[in-house]
C-alpha cells in the first residue's frame, strides 16, 4: 500500500489502475493524462468485504462489482445496492470493474470522448460543446455554464441513497468522506469529478447498518433494455410502519454531475401514506429546480414518472425484473 | 537529444517477460506494458479466435475466461494478468469433441457471420459457471454484454438455454 501511494505521489501523471475498464479505454482515446499506471490490485486488504462492529458492512475498494453484488451479506442486507450494481455495464465488465473504480469512473458525455471538440472537463477553458450541441443524455440539475455532463454510475446512486461513507488513504493520512461530499458539481472546475486529492486512494466504502432490505427498488430507464447508461435511474428505499412511511430515501442517476438526492422530498414523505399521490408530490419537489437543454427536456417528466413508479415497485420488491427494468 | 533511435531504446527498456497459462499451456513472451490482453493473444500468440470488435468494451467479441471468470480482453493490459490462466475459444473443445455450447450453436443456427460467436460462447461458459441465470429473461440479461449485429440473438439464447438445462441450472 505505502509503495503504491509513494509511486502515485511521484507526480500527478501517475494513475492507479485496478479493473481498468474505464481508464484503459480513456487511454485508447488519448483522453486521460496518465503517463504511467500503478497496478494497485496487489494490495490485499482492499479486497475484503467485512462486517463492521456497528452492524454495517465494509466493501473493499478492490472488490469487483460482481463479487460485491453477489455477496450473501450484500444480497440479504443491502439488496438495493446489489440491484443497482447489476443494472450497470455487462457481466464481463462487472467481473473486472472494482468498487473504488466505480466511484472514479468518468462521464460518458460524447463531447468529453471526442477530442476534436471543446470540453472543459477534458481541456479546462476550452468551452463546452454539449451546451449548444446534441445534449439529449446530459444533465438537468446542478449544471453550470461550463459543463452539463452526467455522472454515469448506477452503483453510486444506491450508495448515495444508503448514506455510504468513503474511506480514503493518502500521503497526509487516512480520512473519511460522506458519500454526498465525494462527488462534485461542475461549477467552474468541471475537470474535477470528486474531492479526492492528488496522491490519495479509496481504500474501502462503508455501508451503515440500515440497509432497507424490506422495501427497496432500483429502476433504470435507457435506450435499450440492458447494457446502456441510464437516461434516468432511481434508487428508492422505504421503512414502513403502521402509520405509513417512517423513513424514505430517493436518489437519482443520469440527471446530474453526481448522484442526486433532495432531502426535502424524503422529509415530506415521512409520516405519509405510501400512495401514488404522495409519491407524485415528492417527485415534484425533487425536480423543482430542473433546467433542461435543447434535447433533454423529456428527462424532467421521465424522472418524475420514474420516481413514482419506483416508489410503487419499492413497496413490493418481488415485482422487480432482472436488470432494473420497469415491472409490468 | 531525443532521436528515433533513443526513443526506440527507451521503448525497449519498457518491455518485460510475461508468463501466463493459455488454454492449459504455459506461454511466455516479451511484451510492452501497454499491450492489451486482446492484442497479446492475437498478435503475440497467434490466437486469432478471440475477436477485436470495438476495442472499447462495448461489444463483447473479445470475451475470454481469466482465472475462471469471463472478462473483456480489450480492456485489460496483458501485463496485469501475469501468472493468470486464460481460456480462449481455441481451448474449449476437448479431444476433438466440440464443447456442448459449440455444438448447440450449430444445432440452433446461432450465428450468421460468426464474428461475435467466440465471445458469445466464452461468455456463456462464464455465465453458466456463475450459476446466477435461471430463467430465459435472466439469461438474456446476463448475456447482454455480447452484441450480435446479424440479429441471431434469439437462436443464441436458444442454444445457451439448451446447454443450461443440461448443466442442471434450470
Amino acid at each position: 500500500m505505502q509503495d503504491a501511494l509513494a509511486k502515485i505521489n511521484i507526480s500527478q501523471k501517475h494513475r492507479a489502475v485496478a479493473g481498468g475498464t474505464n481508464l484503459i479505454d480513456l487511454m485508447k482515446y488519448f483522453i486521460t493524462d496518465a503517463a504511467e499506471l500503478v497496478d494497485v490490485n496487489t494490495i490485499p486488504q482492499h479486497h475484503a468485504i467485512e462486517e463492521l462492529p456497528d452492524g454495517g458492512l465494509r466493501l473493499g475498494a478492490l472488490t469487483t462489482n460482481a463479487e460485491t453484488a453477489y455477496h450473501p451479506l450484500v444480497e440479504s442486507r443491502y439488496p438495493l445496492l446489489s440491484k443497482a450494481i447489476l443494472a450497470g455495464a455487462s457481466a464481463q465488465i462487472r467481473n473486472m470493474a472494482t468498487n473504488g473504480g466505480n466511484l472514479m469512473q468518468r462521464t460518458r458525455c460524447y463531447y468529453f470522448y471526442d477530442v476534436n471538440t471543446p470540453c472543459n472537463k477534458r481541456t479546462p477553458g476550452s468551452g463546452c460543446a454539449a451546451i449548444g450541441g446534441y445534449n439529449r443524455t446530459m444533465a438537468i440539475m446542478g449544471t453550470s455554464e461550463h459543463c452539463i455532463a452526467v455522472f454515469p454510475s448506477d452503483m453510486c446512486v444506491a450508495l448515495a441513497a444508503l448514506n455510504a461513507v468513503v474511506n480514503i488513504e493518502g500521503p497526509d493520512g487516512d480520512r473519511q468522506l460522506p458519500f454526498a461530499d465525494f462527488h462534485r458539481l461542475p461549477g467552474d472546475t468541471p475537470h474535477l469529478d470528486n474531492n479526492l486529492k492528488d496522491g490519495e486512494l479509496i481504500s474501502s466504502i462503508d455501508l451503515p447498518a440500515e440497509g432497507f432490505p424490506q422495501h427497496y427498488s432500483y429502476l433504470k430507464l435507457r435506450d435499450r433494455n440492458s447494457y446502456a447508461f441510464a437516461l434516468v435511474s432511481v434508487a428508492t428505499a422505504f421503512e414502513l410502519c403502521d402509520t405509513g412511511i417512517s423513513k424514505a430515501r430517493i436518489a437519482l442517476g443520469g440527471v446530474a454531475h453526481r448522484p442526486w438526492r433532495v432531502t426535502e422530498a424524503e422529509v415530506f414523505l415521512n409520516g405519509k401514506d405510501p400512495v401514488r399521490v404522495n409519491f407524485e408530490a415528492a417527485a415534484d419537489i425533487i425536480l423543482q429546480g430542473a433546467v433542461p437543454f435543447e434535447h433533454n427536456a423529456f428527462k424532467i417528466e421521465l424522472a418524475k414518472r420514474a420516481i413514482v413508479r419506483n416508489c410503487m415497485m419499492a413497496l413490493d420488491p418481488d415485482t422487480q425484473l432482472p436488470g432494473a427494468q420497469p415491472s409490468h | 537529444m531525443h532521436t528515433y533511435e533513443s526513443g526506440l531504446k527507451e521503448e525497449m527498456q519498457h518491455q518485460s517477460e510475461l508468463s501466463m497459462t493459455i488454454n492449459g499451456v504455459p506461454k511466455s513472451r516479451t511484451v510492452k506494458p501497454w499491450v492489451s490482453l486482446l492484442d497479446y493473444l492475437r498478435e503475440y500468440l497467434d490466437l486469432t479466435g478471440t475477436k477485436k470488435g470495438c476495442d472499447h468494451g462495448q461489444c463483447g467479441a473479445c470475451t475470454v475466461i481469466c482465472d475462471g471468470k469471463r472478462i473483456l480482453s480489450c480492456l485489460t493490459l496483458a501485463v496485469m494478468k501475469e501468472g493468470s490462466e486464460i481460456t480462449t475459444i481455441e481451448g474449449i473443445a476437448k479431444d476433438g469433441e466440440l464443447h456442448p455450447l459449440q455444438q448447440a450453436f450449430i444445432d440452433h443456427d446461432a450465428f450468421q457471420c460468426g464474428y461475435c460467436t467466440p465471445g458469445q460462447i466464452c461468455s456463456a461458459i462464464g455465465m453458466i459457471a456463475e450459476g446466477k441465470a435461471k430463467t430465459r429473461s435472466e439469461v438474456k440479461e446476463l448475456m447482454s454484454g455480447n452484441l450480435c449485429r446479424c440479429g441471431a440473438n434469439t437462436n443464441i439464447i436458444d442454444a445457451i438455454m439448451d446447454v443450461q438445462k443440461g448443466a442442471g441450472n434450470e
